[in-house]
């Protein structure tokens, strides 16, 4: 179980680096587009990963310890925001930074609420 | 070499979360996701601290501690998943006190380490 949330871990952050290459973000100005997308590619797959794992049979037990836990847990992450806000709010971009602030949690909820949604409404289509 | 540090550090951080998750619920018994609140804000602490630290610091500490080890420890996705299955159990006030309290310590520690670096 704990290699299993490991090699999740692992692999979902080195997603995660992958995604910040992508999207590079000067601290200076703009808003950090790669954290932003992260979070919500990673909220909206754990809406349906929830789905799958609580509603469906066939899940395999170690899904969610790979995928939820390890993977979109490690994909994720809640201190660059935080520090990311802090940049802002100290670098006089005060209003940016309570911006995106609200702006990541509202897209954060939705995502997940539209992961639940869009995954029963597949299940319950077949 | 960078990748490798970003794997191992997020393999320690994704692995130190899900134990800190387990001890907490089998002491705990609250509705209050305690576990994901201590791990995001211990991470933005520690994030804060290297952040502070970074011109002091060898790249390669940024790497494997900053963006594997605090970037895996703490989470979104299970905060967001938290909350909202908190909202639909009709304890909204948790949900908010949750969402409350993690937003504002999580920015405290990220203060609170850049400032003491």
């Amino acid at each position: 179980m704990l290699a299993v949330v490991a090699v999740g871990g692992a692999l979902g952050s080195a997603a995660r680096y992958g995604v910040s290459l992508a999207l590079p973000h000067d601290p200076a100005s703009g808003l950090p587009w790669a954290t932003l997308a992260v979070n919500a590619v990673g909220c909206l797959l754990i809406g349906v990963l929830t789905v799958v794992v609580t509603e469906a049979r066939t899940a395999h037990r170690l899904a969610r310890p790979f995928l939820g836990v390890g993977f979109l847990g490690g994909f994720t992450t809640f201190s660059t925001w935080a520090v990311e806000v802090r940049g802002m709010l100290a670098g006089g971009r005060a209003l940016v930074g309570v911006g995106y602030l609200a702006l990541t949690l509202v897209v954060a909820f939705a995502a997940v609420a539209a992961g639940l949604s869009v995954a029963r409404w597949v299940r319950g289509s077949r | 070499m960078t990748l490798a540090l970003v794997l191992l550090g997020g393999a320690v951080g994704a692995l130190l979360r899900y134990v800190t998750e387990v001890v907490v619920r089998r002491r705990l018994r609250t509705a209050f996701p305690v576990g994901t609140f201590l791990v995001n804000v211990t991470g933005s602490l520690v994030l804060g601290l290297v952040t502070g630290a970074a011109t002091a610091l060898p790249p390669e500490v940024g790497t494997l501690v900053g963006t594997g080890f605090c970037g895996a420890l703490t989470t979104y996705s299970t905060f967001g998943n938290e909350t909202l299955q908190l909202w639909r159990d009709d304890r909204r006030r948790i949900a908010v006190g949750y969402v409350t309290a993690s937003a504002l310590a999580g920015l405290a520690g990220a203060f609170l380490g850049v400032a003491l670096t």
